[in-house]
């Protein structure tokens, strides 16, 4: 069997001395379009930084393709929430996408007219190629998303990350990543989603991780997404999501 | 007699003018200054930029008054008024309150605007008591440590300028180097951290090179000001331009064009600190960049507003015109401006509108009063329709 694009075991993140993500499990298969699901305060947003090695764990083991994420950085692709960065700040949009390169680029090297190509064919992609000298502060919620998203794109990698990607955007903003991280998964990459919208994973997902503090449940949407795993993780909030969901499985 | 007067009164502050040039150009101690307020203008303009987009405008005031100590500290334990010495203590009680602040945000529950106010408060505190025990020592009444306090740029001399062109030109070379990196943390941390880019020493760098830009500036425009000197420059130059490059390059701009002008302005009167007009210099820049800039200055604004809004009233006349055009398909009839004004929610508008849709050529009057769409008008009418459609 094929090495997992993510083997996460026994993740232990606190803060202070309050835990975040308690002893979880996680195993994703590459080829999967994975959303991570869970309440407010649930973990979700840390389980993915602490991937990516923002996070420093407490206890616990994270590989990526079989090895540590220090040694894997140039398979992994990453969209921040869209909210964590100043979207005044002084610059253009296929600057922005160009920072998807600075990490292949490495030290003092500038970026250059193959940078440039890459970054417009990935703005291509989300449709935005006619905003490249466009200045980000003149972007709406939707556009800024894909922006995000392109300079995920020309990091080309094999691994991608996305923390609530469909925050914010309108309905075709939403359809148009949807397919897009479907193409994604059909080359063969794999998909992280941190996600809300409960009544869309079933049509958008075929993996997901559900988790409070704890993982709740691991694995393929048509096996874990049950309205018992949805009543622990969520409580009993979640009664009308669930009866709509027990109509659909 | 009266007018004469004036006129002479003219005529001597042109001398006066023309004198300072001259100076500026010919007289040495004048020259040396002028190049240091320069100096330290491009250095703190520049970086200040960068303290700025990273939310640090603050830091830098803290930094600056924490340098204190460092300076009165640097001379009690060597009994020397070299600038070199004393900047090297500014320098290390600037760090020093940097990490300090840094590791009580990390720390504890306090937030950081108030760690900043409290670090600066308790080194300012502690430098201002250091200095005052200084100047009652029998032999430190000459030290002049307190010109610090508002700076004094007359106190320049040529070798302070060169060490602060080298110290100016190391600091500027450091940031053209790591320009990709440092513009990459300041716009999105956690990603340059994704990247494998080590976010936290590129952090400190950072930082390290605005406390020492605040520390160049220290002697001329002293501690209690100095922090004008990296927020004001970069937020005029914010206004003129959407581009991190030219921000960084307008900023320096602006910063020596406060410096040199501020003390040159109070080189020409006696006993006026450098620092407080050298910081009125800058204001006005910043004053004069919100107005006018051509990117978000005020007025700027309030002129695009107004031809944003005629151009809207001339849009809806244009379609009253159209509209009524319409209801006579066959016939170029001319319609009164009444019946514009009965149809227009903004009746005052309609007679500037039509002569500006007639300027356009979008409109002709085909009699007295007599108002009709040109060929050119109906075919914008329709393009606005479909495009509506």
């Amino acid at each position: 069997m094929a090495v997992n694009a993510i083997d996460v075991t026994d993740l232990t993140i606190a803060y202070k001395d309050k835990p975040v993500l308690w002893d979880v499990d996680m195993e994703v298969p590459s080829g999967t379009l994975m959303a991570i699901v869970g309440p407010n305060g649930a973990g979700k947003t840390t389980m993915i930084k602490s991937i990516l090695g923002l996070i420093k764990p407490a206890a616990g083991q994270v590989l990526v393709y079989g090895k540590p994420y220090a040694e894997q950085r140039h398979l992994v692709g990453y969209v921040p929430q869209r909210g964590s960065v100043d979207w005044d700040f002084p610059t253009s949009v296929l600057d922005v996408v160009m920072m998807g390169r600075y990490g292949a680029l490495g030290w003092l090297k500038r970026p250059g007219a193959s940078e440039r190509a890459a970054a417009l064919d990935a703005l291509d992609k989300v449709g935005m190629k006619s905003f490249a000298e466009r200045q980000i502060s003149q972007l709406s919620g939707g556009q800024q998303q894909r922006v995000f998203l392109a300079r995920a794109l020309v990091q080309d990698a094999q691994l991608y990350f996305m923390d609530e990607p469909f925050q914010g955007v309108d309905a075709t903003t939403e359809r148009a990543i949807v397919t897009l991280l479907q193409e994604l998964r059909s080359a063969g990459k794999t998909v992280v989603v941190v996600h809300h919208d409960l009544q869309t994973v079933p049509e958008y997902f075929d993996w997901v991780t559900m988790l409070n503090v704890r993982r709740i449940a691991c694995g393929p949407v048509g096996d874990v997404f049950t309205d018992e795993n949805l009543r622990k993780a969520y409580g009993g909030k979640v009664a009308f999501l669930s009866a709509e969901n027990g109509r659909k499985s | 007699m009266f007018s004469s007067s004036i006129v002479r009164g003219q005529w001597s502050t042109l001398m006066d003018i023309s004198q300072l040039f001259y100076n500026l150009l010919f007289d040495y101690t004048l020259r040396t200054v002028a190049l240091g307020s320069a100096i330290l203008g491009i250095v703190s303009g520049a970086l200040g930029s960068f303290a700025v987009l990273r939310k640090q405008s603050l830091l830098g005031d803290a930094i600056s008054h924490a340098a204190l100590p460092g300076i009165v500290l640097a001379f009690l334990l060597t009994r020397s008024r070299e600038p070199v010495i004393l900047m090297l203590g500014a320098l290390i009680a600037g760090w020093l309150a940097t990490l300090f602040m840094l590791n009580v945000i990390r720390t504890t529950r306090i937030k950081d605007d108030s760690a900043l106010g409290l670090v600066l408060s308790v080194f300012f505190g502690f430098g201002l008591m250091l200095l005052t025990f200084t100047q009652r020592l029998p032999d430190a009444t000459q030290a002049g440590l307190d010109k610090f306090l508002f700076g004094q740029a007359a106190t320049l001399l040529q070798r302070d300028v060169v060490t602060m062109a080298i110290i100016g030109v190391l600091a500027i070379a450091l940031l053209m180097t790591f320009w990709k990196e440092f513009k990459l943390i300041t716009f999105d941390t956690e990603y340059a951290a994704s990247l494998g880019y080590p976010v936290r020493f590129l952090d400190v760098l950072l930082t390290t090179l605005l406390v020492v830009a605040i520390v160049l500036g220290l002697q001329t425009v002293g501690v209690v000001l100095m922090s004008a000197m990296i927020v004001a420059p970069a937020a005029a130059a914010r206004q003129w331009t959407d581009k991190l490059k030219n921000m960084v390059i307008l900023g320096g701009l602006f910063g020596a064009m406060a410096g040199v002008s501020g003390t040159l302005i109070s080189g020409s009167a006696e006993k006026i600190p450098t620092g407080p007009v050298i910081v009125l210099c800058m204001s006005a820049i910043v004053l004069f960049s919100m107005l006018f800039a051509t990117n978000r200055g005020l007025v700027w604004n309030w002129f695009r507003n107004l031809q944003n809004r005629r151009q809207l009233r001339a849009q809806a006349v244009l379609g009253d015109l159209n509209t009524l055009a319409m209801q006579h398909p066959n016939e170029a009839r001319g319609h009164s401006s009444a019946v514009l004004r009965a149809m227009s929610t903004n009746p005052e508008g309609v007679s500037l509108a039509l002569s500006q849709l007639k300027e356009q050529g979008l409109a002709q009057e085909l009699g007295k009063d007599a108002w009709a769409l040109t060929q050119a008008g109906l075919d914008e009418a329709g393009k606005t329709e479909e495009k509506e459609a």
